[in-house]
C-alpha cells in the first residue's frame, strides 16, 4: 500500500490532470457529435456523416420538434420536482432523497382517486371538476407525507453531521416505497383513460402538441408563478429566506423557524403532489419505483440550475428533460451507438456529473441563501 | 450510576401524562393496523412459533403493545431531574396506551366487516377479518383486540415494578423461546448432525414450531442462564479486558482461532439451504467489508458501490464464460478463474479511479448522488444494445464454469458448502486488511478526513489521495465479491446489480456498525442471514414480502436512535454523541481531564 502511496506521491495534479483529460474527451464526445449531426443533417449520405454511421439520417423538422416538446414537458416536470429539493436544500442545506416518494405518493392518491371517480362515472361525466379534485386530494397527501416525514426523520437529526440526515433520507424513500408495495401491491397500476379533447394533438401556432403534455407545461409555469410569488413577496418567503441565510438570526428576529422548515416542505411536498398528477395523465401508470428515478433526475435538475436557486430549479428541469430526449439522437446516434433510446437515463446522470465537474454551482448560480456550504 | 440515585416517590395513578399517552396510543393504533394491511397477520400465519397457540403472524401485532406499554413508563434519567420511583401509575400508562392500540386494531375489524376496500388495498381480505376476529364473529373479535391490547399494555408497564434481574429474566427467556422457534431450520439441522436429534424433537414439534414442552426447557434454561450464566460472561469479558500485553496478545489469538476453527467446522455440519445462506452472507460480508473502509473509515458515501461489484462479475464471466458476447475477438482466451481474477484486480482498481478522481472533490451529497448515478450509467451501459455484444445485454453472461482448485473441487452454485470456504478465504483477507489499514497510517488518515477534512489537509495529508486509495481498495473488495458471484450463480445479469443492492450493504453497514469490523460481520450475518439479500432468500424466507420494508424502517430508525451502529465503534460513537458525552462529563466534574479519560471503552449509552 504504501507503495501506491509513493507512486501518485506527485500531490492533486494527477487528479488535476485526470480531469482535465475527461473534461476534454466529454467535450471532444459532444462537439463531434453535434457537429456529425449537422453534416447528417445537410446531406445524410456524405462521407463524414457516414463513416461512424452508415444508418443514420439524421431528423425531420417534425421529429425534432416533436423531441423538444417531449423533452420540455418531461423538463417542467423535473422542474416542479426539482423545486422541493432545492428549497430543502437551500433551507435546510441537506438532499431530501425522499422526495422523489413524495411524488410518487401523490401520483399512487392520483390513480387511487381517479380510479375510484372512474367507477362512479365522474371521470368520464364531469372531467375537469374531478381532476382539480384529484389534483387538490394529491396536494393534501403529498404535503402531509412530507411534513411527517420532517417531523419524524429529519427534525431529530438537525444539527447532526452531514451525512446522517441523507442516509436517513434514503432510508425514508425505501421505507415509503415498500409501504406501497406492502399496502397497494408490487404491480404496475394504470389510470383510467383521458377524455379525448384532451389528449387530442393540437396545432397551436405553428406547434402542434398533444393536450397532456400542454397542460404539463401550463401547470408547471402556474405553479412557478406561485411559487415565485409566495417566496418574494409574501411575509412567509420572506422569513424563508431569512431561515435560509442564518436560521439562528432568523429566529432572533422573531419568526418560527420550525415552523418555517415545516412550510418549506409543505411547499415542496405540494409541487411534488401537483407533479405526481402530471405524471398519471402524462405516461397513465405508476408503480412503487415511479418517485425513484424522477426523484433523482429532479435532484440534478435542481443541481443543474444551481441548488437553492427556485428560478435555476426550473431552468435545470427544463434543460435536463430537453438533454435526455434530445442528446441520445443529436450527440450519441450520429456517433453510431445503437439502441440510444435506452441511454437517456444514462444521458440524464452524465449531465449531472459534466454540470457538476464544469461547474458545480450550477447555471445559475446557488442562490435562496448566500451561505458558503463548501 | 442510576442505581445510586436517590428516587422521589412515585406519583398518583391519575397524574399522567395524558397527551403523551393518547400520542402513544394512536401511533400503536396505526402501526397496528398497518401491520394489518401490510398483510404481517396473514403472511406469517403459517410460521408457527408455539404449538398450537402461537404463530408469528400474530406476534406480528403482539409484541408492539408489550414494547410500547413499557417504553411509555421509562424516562430519560436526567442528572439534576428529579426522577420518580415507578409504580402503579406505569402501569396505567401502559394499559391506556395499549388500550388505544387495541382500540385500532377493533376498529379495523369492524371496518373490515362492513366496508370492502379492497381495490387500492391489496390486503383488504376475507382472510384478515376471519384470522382478526379469531373465526369467532365481529363482536367477538372487537371485544378481544381491546382486552388483548390493554392487557398486554398493563403487561408492558407492571414490567417497571419487578427487579431489573427479574425483568432481565423475563425478556431474556421471551426473546430465548423466540429465537429458537424462528432459527427452527438452522438448530434441527445442527442438532442432527451432532446426534441431539432427541433434543430437537424433544423441544420442536413434528410440523413445525416449538411444543409447548420445548418453550417451557427453553425458557428454563434461558431463565437460569440470565440469573447465573450471564454474570459470568461479564465476569470472563472483564477479565479479558485487564489481560494487558501479552496475555491479552494471547487471549485475542485464542480467541481467533476459535473463530477460526468455528468457521471451518460450522459448514460441514449444516445442512445445503443453511450454506447457501453462509454463501450469501459471505459474499454480502465481502462487499459490506469493502463499503466499511469506503464509508466506515473513510467517510465518503458511495451509493454506486454495486458497480464495483459488476464490474467483478462481468469480467469474471467474460474471460471465463464460452458464452460471452460476439462481439469479443477469438483470440481473447477463456481463462481459468484465478486469472481472470488478476484482471478484475487490475479493472476494479481503474474503475474506482475513474469514478473516484471525478467526484473526490465534490461535497458530501453531491458526491452520493453522482456515485449513484456512476452505478446505473454502468449498468445501463451491461444492458445497452450499444456493449451488447461484449456483454450479452439483458440476457447477459450465461454458463460462467466454477471456480476450479487444483484439481481438488470445482467450486459452483451447486456446492454451496464450497462456495462459502472460498468467500470465507476471501472475507478472511479483506478482514485482515481492514484491520492492519485501519491500525496503519492511511488509516488514521482516513479517520482523520472523516472527522474534518479541512483540518486533515493542515496536518499534512493529502486529501484527494487519501480518499482515492479507499475508494479503490473498496472497489477491489467489492469485485472479489463479483467475481465470486459470477461464479456461483453461473452467469451475470444486468438486473443482478440494480440500486437496490447498493442501498442494501449500505444498510448492513451502517446497522451493523460503520467503522468496525465486528458490527459489520454481525449486520451481514443477522439482516443477509436471517431476512435475505435483495433478492436471495434469508432464513426466515416468509419474511421475504417484507424484508425491503424492514430494511428501510431499521435505517430511519438506527439513524435517529442509535446511529453508530449494533456495534459500534468507540471513536465514531463519540463523535455523533459528543454533546451527551461532553454534558455528561461537564455535569460529573470530568471535563477538566480531557476527554480521553472518562470511562475509556466504555461510551454512554443513546
Amino acid at each position: 500500500m504504501t507503495t501506491a502511496m509513493k507512486a501518485k506521491a506527485a500531490p492533486r495534479t494527477g487528479v488535476d490532470w485526470f480531469l482535465l483529460l475527461i473534461k476534454s474527451v466529454m467535450f471532444f464526445f459532444i462537439a463531434t457529435g453535434v457537429l456529425l449531426f449537422i453534416f447528417q443533417q445537410i446531406d445524410p449520405g456524405n462521407p463524414i456523416a457516414s463513416r461512424l454511421n452508415d444508418d443514420a439520417t439524421g431528423l425531420t423538422a417534425d421529429q425534432f420538434e416533436g423531441l423538444v416538446i417531449a423533452g420540455l414537458s418531461q423538463g417542467a416536470m423535473y422542474g416542479l420536482i426539482a423545486l422541493g429539493y432545492s428549497m430543502v436544500y437551500g433551507v435546510l442545506g441537506f438532499i431530501n432523497f425522499a422526495h422523489g416518494e413524495v411524488f410518487m405518493v401523490g401520483a399512487m392518491t392520483g390513480m387511487i382517486t381517479s380510479n375510484k371517480l372512474h367507477e362512479a362515472g365522474a371521470w368520464e361525466s364531469n372531467f375537469v371538476p374531478s381532476l382539480l379534485f384529484i389534483v387538490l386530494l394529491s396536494i393534501v397527501v403529498s404535503t402531509l407525507t412530507a411534513v411527517v416525514m420532517e417531523r419524524v426523520a429529519y427534525r431529530p437529526l438537525r444539527g447532526s453531521p452531514r451525512l446522517i440526515p441523507l442516509i436517513t433520507s434514503i432510508g425514508v424513500s425505501f421505507f415509503i416505497q415498500n409501504v406501497s408495495v406492502v399496502l397497494l401491491g408490487p404491480g404496475a397500476k394504470s389510470y383510467p383513460a383521458l377524455p379525448d379533447w384532451l389528449s387530442k394533438k393540437r396545432d397551436i401556432w405553428f406547434i402542434s402538441i398533444e393536450g397532456t403534455r400542454l397542460l404539463v407545461v401550463l401547470v408547471a409555469a402556474v405553479s412557478m408563478v406561485g411559487l415565485w410569488y409566495l417566496v418574494e413577496r409574501t411575509k412567509t418567503g420572506k422569513a424563508m429566506r431569512a431561515v435560509a441565510e442564518d436560521k439562528e438570526i432568523a429566529s432572533l428576529m422573531g419568526i418560527n423557524v420550525n415552523r418555517i422548515i415545516v412550510t418549506t416542505f409543505a411547499v415542496g411536498g405540494a409541487m411534488a403532489g401537483v407533479a405526481g398528477i402530471l405524471w398519471g395523465i402524462m405516461f397513465r401508470s405508476v408503480i412503487h419505483t415511479t418517485g425513484f428515478l424522477p426523484g433523482i433526475k429532479a435532484f440534478s435538475a435542481a443541481v443543474v440550475g444551481g441548488i437553492g436557486n427556485l428560478n435555476g430549479a426550473m431552468a435545470g428541469g427544463l434543460s435536463l428533460g430537453s438533454a435526455e430526449a434530445i442528446a441520445p439522437l443529436v450527440i450519441l446516434e450520429p456517433w453510431g451507438v445503437s439502441g440510444v433510446s435506452q441511454l437517456r437515463d444514462a444521458v440524464a446522470f452524465s449531465v449531472l456529473i459534466l454540470v457538476l465537474l464544469v461547474k458545480p454551482t450550477g447555471l445559475f448560480g446557488e442562490r435562496l441563501s448566500s451561505e458558503d456550504r463548501g | 450510576m442510576t442505581d445510586t440515585t436517590v428516587l422521589a416517590p412515585a406519583r398518583g395513578v391519575l397524574d399522567q401524562d395524558w397527551r403523551k399517552i393518547v400520542n402513544y396510543g394512536l401511533l400503536l393504533a396505526l402501526a397496528e393496523v398497518f401491520i394489518a394491511l401490510a398483510n404481517m397477520p396473514v403472511g406469517l400465519d403459517d410460521f408457527i412459533l408455539i404449538e398450537p397457540i402461537l404463530s408469528l403472524g400474530y406476534v406480528s401485532l403482539l409484541w408492539l403493545p408489550l414494547l410500547l406499554g413499557y417504553s411509555i413508563g421509562t424516562e430519560k434519567v436526567l442528572e439534576g431531574v428529579t426522577s420518580h420511583a415507578k409504580g402503579a401509575r406505569e402501569v396505567v400508562a401502559g394499559a391506556c396506551v395499549g388500550l388505544i392500540g387495541g382500540g385500532g386494531v377493533s376498529g379495523l375489524v369492524l371496518l373490515l366487516d362492513n366496508f370492502d376496500l379492497r381495490d387500492p388495498l391489496v390486503n383488504w381480505s376475507p382472510q384478515l377479518l376471519a384470522l382478526l376476529a379469531f373465526d369467532n364473529g365481529v363482536g367477538y373479535g372487537v371485544g378481544v383486540w381491546l382486552a388483548i391490547g390493554g392487557g398486554l399494555g398493563l403487561l408492558g408497564g407492571s414490567m417497571h415494578l419487578i427487579a431489573p434481574l427479574a425483568r432481565r429474566v423475563v425478556s431474556t427467556m421471551v426473546l430465548a423461546v423466540v429465537g429458537v422457534a424462528v432459527l427452527e431450520t438452522i438448530l434441527s439441522d445442527i442438532a442432527e448432525d451432532l446426534f441431539l436429534e432427541w433434543l430437537a424433537d424433544w423441544i420442536y414439534f413434528i410440523r413445525g414450531g416449538v411444543s409447548l414442552h420445548g418453550a417451557a426447557t427453553v425458557a428454563v434454561v434461558a431463565g437460569a442462564y440470565a440469573v447465573w450464566g450471564s454474570k459470568a460472561v461479564k465476569g470472563a469479558k472483564a477479565s479479558y479486558q485487564a489481560l494487558e500485553g501479552v496475555e491479552r496478545k494471547q487471549a485475542n489469538k485464542v480467541s481467533i482461532a476459535v473463530v477460526v476453527a468455528a468457521t471451518i467446522l460450522l459448514p460441514l455440519v449444516l445442512g445445503k439451504i443453511t450454506n447457501e445462506l453462509l454463501a450469501n452472507v459471505g459474499l454480502f460480508l465481502l462487499l459490506a467489508l469493502g463499503l466499511n473502509i469506503v464509508i466506515g473509515l473513510a467517510g465518503i458515501l458511495d451509493l454506486g458501490y454495486v458497480a464495483f461489484f459488476a464490474v467483478g462479475g462481468y469480467t469474471t464471466a467474460i474471460l471465463t464464460s464460452p458464452n460471452r458476447g460476439d462481439s469479443w475477438p477469438t483470440w481473447i482466451p477463456q481463462v481459468w478463474w484465478v486469472v481472470a481474477l488478476m484482471l478484475v484486480i487490475v479493472l476494479a482498481g481503474l474503475t474506482g479511479l475513474f469514478i473516484g478522481a471525478p467526484v473526490i472533490r465534490m461535497r458530501g451529497d453531491y458526491l452520493a448522488i453522482v456515485t449513484l448515478g456512476f452505478g446505473e450509467i454502468i449498468r445501463l451501459l451491461f444492458l445497452s444494445d450499444w456493449l451488447g455484444g461484449f456483454t450479452g445485454g439483458a440476457q447477459g453472461v450465461t454458463n460462467v464454469p466454477g471456480v476450479q482448485v487444483f484439481g481438488l473441487a470445482n467450486v459452483r452454485g451447486t456446492d454451496p458448502r464450497a462456495v462459502f470456504y472460498l468467500v470465507a478465504f476471501f472475507c478472511a483477507i479483506a478482514i485482515y486488511v481492514s484491520w492492519r489499514l485501519e491500525k496503519s497510517r492511511i488509516g488514521r488518515a482516513w479517520m482523520a478526513v472523516r472527522e474534518d477534512e479541512s483540518v486533515a489537509e493542515a496536518m499534512g495529508i493529502n486529501t484527494v489521495n487519501v480518499k482515492l486509495l479507499a475508494f479503490v481498495v473498496g472497489a477491489v473488495l467489492a469485485s472479489f465479491s463479483g467475481a465470486i458471484f459470477a461464479a456461483k450463480v453461473g452467469s451475470v445479469f444486468p438486473t443482478s446489480f440494480i440500486i437496490l443492492v447498493s442501498i442494501v450493504i449500505l444498510i448492513v453497514v451502517i446497522v451493523g456498525g460503520m467503522g468496525n469490523i465486528a458490527g459489520v460481520v454481525a449486520g451481514s450475518v443477522v439482516l443477509i442471514g436471517v431476512l435475505g439479500g435483495p433478492k436471495q432468500p434469508g432464513l426466515l424466507q416468509e419474511f421475504s414480502e417484507f424484508k425491503l420494508l424492514i430494511y428501510g424502517a431499521l435505517l430511519v430508525w438506527m439513524m435517529l436512535k442509535r446511529p453508530e451502529g449494533l456495534i459500534p465503534n468507540v471513536r465514531r460513537t463519540r463523535e455523533l454523541h459528543q454533546d451527551e458525552f461532553l454534558q455528561d462529563a461537564w455535569l460529573k466534574g470530568q471535563i477538566d481531564e480531557g476527554d480521553e479519560t472518562g470511562d475509556g471503552g466504555e461510551v454512554a449509552p443513546a
